[in-house]
């Protein structure tokens, strides 16, 4: 397993994310060594679970190509995957971090030829694609995934599948043996950056995301897109395979909302403005999107994506908080309730697919991070409260988008640089 | 460098030795190829493979090096050697992973090996290892234009990482448009009331700050150079100028209120009660937290409306067309202004959309609960009345027009950015004539203008959403409400985050290498004058103004502005601009290196260039998921589609090939090219190829130019497998020999 060499002029990036990468590459890049941590078996995070970007609608693999050609080259950081802080102490210049390795049971010598994938006939639900559907138990986490390297997911260590993955591998990638193990780490300064989760949407009641199945979330609406997604790139409901041309948006779905998350989401107006340009994009004039808000923040030079989408025809916006859902059982269309609040009139409003425009929250509560790390209300990073060298960067910290993020990420970074400046002049 | 020594290593592994004849890719290395040694291996990225490598480098001399196993993008840690010239090519991905395995197609799969093998030998016999620029500057102070929230947060930032720092402020002290503020909106909790703007504190700290060296009143009246040697002329208002040099530049000139005066319908310029957001905040820093009192006739405010978006988010001609983003809070901040001074006066905010995102939807809660009145309608005008000012709008909520008084009106108007010239709307001065610019912020002497080129609504933000800071002049950095409207939160998270990429680009600079998108490339562009026509093209076409022209017209390319994508080489008519190890002949030899079966063969060949970042990355994961396209092309991956000489296709042609793709991304407004116009240049260029085509006699359709995404993993093999029966159905190439 990868040993880190790491002293106390190294930087802990926690998170692979396109924070998490941005902070580790931008250090690097400054000449400072990184050592990148990411829970998953590949770097980078949400964002290389969505379809297009707003306002652009361009692709995020096509940045996560960029970074991951200057991860590769880079030879001052070094990347830990199915790795997870378990703690940390010390103080800034002079941290440990408390590191879990889980085992991949796949070692370098892999060439990613996908023979294990073939062998092995058990199927697990793809994480990658929230769950929407499987994928054998041997798995390379998608496309771009960096390392590329294949993964034996520890639910077939000990049946006849890892030892059909064992016989397959003719480049002795397999160690069925190997262990987890926990690793300390000194480092000197820490960015701290591992994201955001969507909320959960079961917890809205009245939305019955549990209970119709043609209710979604905008995280697995993004899947829908993608050819090599759940749905081979076919916008269609759950419930039946019906495609999905009259879609309902739902706004500040967990967010706003003083049950659910106080805080407001940022992302979540133009991520639906773009998902309806999905829609209009498969079915043409057949599309019909209808997004529920309360206020529309398409932010600073968004409000140009905002009109844009105004413009079209096929999107209609209804200022109002929908009330509830209820779902016709003939045909499974989900039924919005609710009252129109300009002009009061009340609505019941059939769609053939609803998509949750669903908050977001912090992937880890920033209080449990370590003493002396300060969190707001939502559990985000307050980095003006943190005096320790331990910096909250990307959506760990705040609310953002991808563009804010990676800002965030960047200034991070620069604050990590300064303590691990101050530790090298101190010793010189 | 010692003499050229090539080592091709064929791997077997992956099926690859199952599927193709690799003894006989050996022999074509060494006998075609001049390989001084070819050897095949069963598994050539394990240990015993690399360090078969390895042996050969120490110990035969072996210093230009062929990898044919699996893609470039794979393994790349793996086989990793230094100085050498190392080409990766491609049998995995680009052979046996998107060719059938049938025995009747052994053949032209082998073909295509072989042929891969050719060119990956023709390619690194024409390489050389970059030596890294030599006329590198190593100058690590730091500019930083702008003493506002903006300009000092960079300041001191750069200096606490130990940085020296050149401080440049206009006018006669430091702070900006922050130090005109009575308070701020809250940025951490609790989210609930204005607090204290910090400006004073951090002016002070800054004059104590021993590695700032400030300079007020001061303009930029020049700035020349390239990151790492920069030189820059700081100018007094008395008319004194100091020369000094720096590494690299911050860019934090902030923004202008939109001038309301624009505005007469909503009554500014024609009652003293109307204000927009900065007058309200005079107002308030006079009255110190007492009651606020109206202009007109210093009356207590007992009433007043806020009108947002006033003159922005706006389609009327004179208006602003984005949101500002600052000012819902803002008017909520000064709406608690009132407030907290007196409960008792109505305040009232006129709003279409409310933004208050992340925890401003607490300080909105707050505002809520404090008694301030939001009511969404749509200001049409603001009239004076007896007494008092009457706002007629149009209430979104009730459907209908309303009229409310007020003591006092508050336009929340937007920013204009301070971003100087408009370089793309004025002529630029020839070389020689240079000359300094009121306008101008930093006032450049480049060829491509005098400051940095602007995105959308005169603001030079980054066109990237996954790089903020992918600036178009390396080495300069803008950051702040310049790049983009924001409020002071996200301005000193942007000035730090721009603090980081001044000392990065001083770094690299110091290492002569590139910075992103080409991060650590050492190569850089060379000419060879002699050869050159002083056509200006590489001039005109560098995306980041590299390149400079000296008085007889010659290029002048300023290696550390470089970002090495190739646009002047794919520019240059007479070809005399290459890199070492990209050049018009590695790719140029790669072309001549493919074996051209005869007219009668039925076996037509096709060239594909494909941008290494989108279209390339597309074709490796389209081979990952077993998706087949025609064994008769030959892909070779290029920097940018910019970089695409046309001489290549010429060549290509009148060889004998049967058609030419080339693969870019996407071009236009949203453009994804992050060398900004390879793509549209490479399209703009091959409209003009149909003449060569009928010159030479050949159909029209043998040459196509395609926008291709990283996403794009079905449709560009689907793409490839038209122009093969495109091909099948014009015929083969009449020009084989």
């Amino acid at each position: 397993m990868a040993v880190a060499v790491a002293t106390n002029e190294t930087i802990l990036v926690v998170g692979g994310g396109i924070s998490g990468m941005t902070a580790a590459l931008e250090a690097a890049e400054c000449g400072k060594d990184v050592v990148l941590v990411e829970k998953n078996p590949s770097v980078g995070g949400r964002v290389s679970q969505l379809y297009k970007y707003f306002p652009k609608l361009c692709h995020p693999t096509c940045g996560m190509e960029i970074n991951l050609r200057r991860l590769r080259a880079q030879k001052r950081i070094r990347v830990l995957t199915l790795a997870e802080v378990q703690s940390i102490s010390g103080k800034a210049g002079d941290y440990t971090a408390v590191v879990k390795l889980k085992a991949r049971y796949v070692n370098d010598n892999c060439t990613a030829c996908g023979e294990c994938e073939k062998a092995v006939s058990a199927e697990i639900p793809n994480p990658y694609n929230y769950g929407l559907n499987k994928m054998k138990a041997a798995y390379l986490p998608f496309n771009m995934a960096y390392p590329q390297r294949y993964v034996l997911d520890p639910s077939i260590i000990g049946t006849p599948d890892a030892d059909k993955a064992l016989a397959a591998c003719k480049y002795n990638a397999i160690d069925l043996g190997m262990k987890g193990e926990v690793i300390n780490l000194k480092v000197g300064a820490i960015v701290w950056a591992t994201g955001w989760r969507p909320y959960d949407a079961a917890k809205i009641q009245p939305y019955g995301y549990d209970r119709y199945k043609n209710v979604i979330t905008s995280v697995e609406f993004e899947r829908l897109m993608d050819p090599f997604g759940p749905t081979g790139g076919k916008l269609i409901r759950p419930s039946d395979g019906k495609e999905a041309k009259n879609v309902a948006f739902i706004q500040c779905a967990g967010s706003r909302d003083r049950n659910h998350l106080k805080h407001c989401s940022r992302i979540c107006c133009m991520a639906s403005l773009k998902q309806s340009t999905y829609v209009s994009e498969k079915f043409g004039d057949n599309a019909r999107s209808t997004i529920y808000y309360i206020d529309i923040r398409a932010i600073d030079r968004f409000e140009d994506f905002y009109k844009k989408v105004q413009a079209d025809p096929k999107v209609k916006f209804i200022k109002s908080k929908v009330a509830n859902i209820t779902e016709d059982q003939a045909s499974g269309n989900p039924i919005l309730h609710g009252v129109d609040t300009e002009g009061y009139h009340r609505y019941d409003n059939p769609h053939d697919l609803v998509v949750l425009a669903i908050g977001m929250e912090p992937n880890v509560d920033a209080g449990k991070i370590m003493p002396g790390v300060a969190a707001d209300v939502s559990g985000f990073i307050d980095i003006h409260a943190t005096t320790e060298a331990v910096f909250g960067a990307g959506c760990a910290s705040n609310a953002l988008d991808v563009n804010r993020s990676v800002q965030s990420a960047t200034a991070a970074s620069l604050r990590a640089i300064q303590v691990i400046n101050r530790v090298s002049r101190a010793e010189a | 460098m010692a003499d050229m020594k090539i080592g091709a290593y064929i791997c077997k592994g992956c099926g690859i030795g199952e599927r193709l004849n690799t003894t006989q890719l050996v022999n074509i290395a060494t006998k075609e190829g001049k390989a001084a040694i070819a050897r095949e291996h069963e598994f050539l990225c394990n240990a015993g493979g690399v360090d078969m490598i390895k042996q050969d480098i120490e110990k035969e001399g072996v210093n230009h090096i062929v990898i044919a196993a699996c893609s470039r993008r794979a393994k790349v840690e793996t086989f990793n050697f230094e100085n050498v010239a190392l080409n990766r090519t491609n049998l995995r991905e680009g052979v046996i992973w998107v060719t059938p395995a049938d025995d009747d197609k052994k053949e032209i799969v082998q073909e295509m090996a072989a042929d891969y093998v050719r060119m990956g030998c023709a390619e690194v016999k024409k390489m050389e290892v970059p030596q890294a620029n030599p006329a590198h500057g190593n100058n690590r102070r730091i500019l930083v234009v702008g003493g506002g929230i903006s300009g000092m947060t960079a300041a001191i930032e750069a200096a606490n990482t130990g940085y020296d720092v050149l401080l440049v402020e206009k006018t006669g002290s430091l702070g900006g448009m922050a130090a005109k503020l009575a308070k701020r909106v809250p940025f951490r909790e609790p989210y609930s009331d204005p607090v204290d703007t910090g400006i004073a504190a951090l002016i002070e700290k800054i004059e104590g700050e021993k590695h700032i060296k400030l300079f007020l009143n001061s303009t930029i009246s020049k700035t020349s150079g390239a990151p790492g040697q920069f030189s820059v002329d700081i100018s007094t208002e008395s008319g004194t100028t100091a020369t000094e040099n720096v590494g690299a530049i911050v860019m934090a000139s902030g923004f202008t209120p939109y001038d309301a005066n624009k505005l007469p319908h909503l009554g500014f310029g024609k009652s003293k009660d109307v204000v927009d957001q900065a007058g309200l905040e005079l107002l308030a820093k006079g009255a110190n937290g007492g009651a606020i009192k109206r202009p007109s006739d210093g009356k207590e405010v007992k009433s007043v409306v806020f009108v947002q978006c006033a003159g922005q988010r706006s389609d009327k001609e004179g208006e602003l067309s984005y949101c500002s983003g600052h000012c819902c809070n803002t008017s909520i901040k000064q709406a608690m202004y009132f407030k907290n001074a007196n409960p008792d006066i109505d305040t009232n905010i006129i709003y279409t959309d409310l933004r208050t995102p992340g925890n401003g939807e607490d300080f909105y809660r707050s505002a809520q609960k404090k008694g301030v009145n939001f009511t969404k309608g749509v200001v049409s005008e603001v009239e004076a009345g007896n007494g008092a000012l009457e706002v007629k709008f149009n209430d979104k909520i009730l459907n209908e027009d309303a009229v409310a008084k007020a003591d006092l009106v508050v336009l929340a108007t937007g920013m204009v950015a301070n971003s100087g010239v408009d370089i793309d709307a004025v002529k630029q001065d020839e070389p020689g004539q240079w000359a300094q610019s009121k306008v101008s912020v930093l006032n450049m002497v480049y060829r491509q203008g005098k400051d940095l080129p602007l995105l959308k609504n005169g603001f030079n933000d980054s066109h990237f959403i996954c790089f903020p800071y992918e600036t178009r002049r390396t080495g300069i950095y803008s950051c702040g409400p310049v790049r983009r409207p924001m409020d002071m939160a996200q301005a000193i998270e942007d000035a730090t985050g721009a603090a980081l990429k001044v000392i990065q680009a001083v770094e690299n600079a110091a290492l002569g290498r590139a910075a992103h998108p080409r991060s650590g490339d050492l190569s850089f562009p060379s000419v060879r004058m002699e050869g050159c026509t002083q056509c200006k093209r590489c001039t005109v076409e560098c995306p980041f103004g590299a390149i400079d022209e000296d008085e007889k017209r010659y290029p002048v390319i300023n290696e550390s502005r470089c970002r090495r994508c190739g646009t002047c080489m794919g520019a240059c008519p007479v070809r005399v601009i290459s890199f070492e190890n990209y050049s018009v002949d590695t790719v140029g030899y790669q072309v001549k290196a493919v074996d051209i079966p005869d007219q009668f063969s039925e076996k037509p060949r096709i060239l594909v260039l494909a941008c290494e970042n989108d279209a390339y990355p597309a074709l490796d994961m389209a081979a990952m998921n077993r998706i087949q396209y025609s064994a008769f092309v030959r892909v070779i991956p290029v920097r940018c589609l910019g970089s695409v000489n046309t001489i290549w296709i010429s060549d290509a042609l009148s060889s004998g090939y049967d058609g030419v793709m080339l693969m870019g991304c996407q071009k236009g407004e949203n453009y994804q090219c992050h060398f900004v116009k390879g793509s549209e240049l490479a399209h703009a260029r091959m409209s003009k190829i149909d003449d060569t085509l009928k010159g030479m006699s050949l159909e029209v359709e043998r040459v196509q130019t395609h926008e291709v995404a990283i996403t794009d993993i079905q449709r560009a093999p689907a793409l490839i497998n038209q122009m093969a029966e495109t091909i099948q159905k014009i015929g083969l190439s009449p020009l084989k020999f």
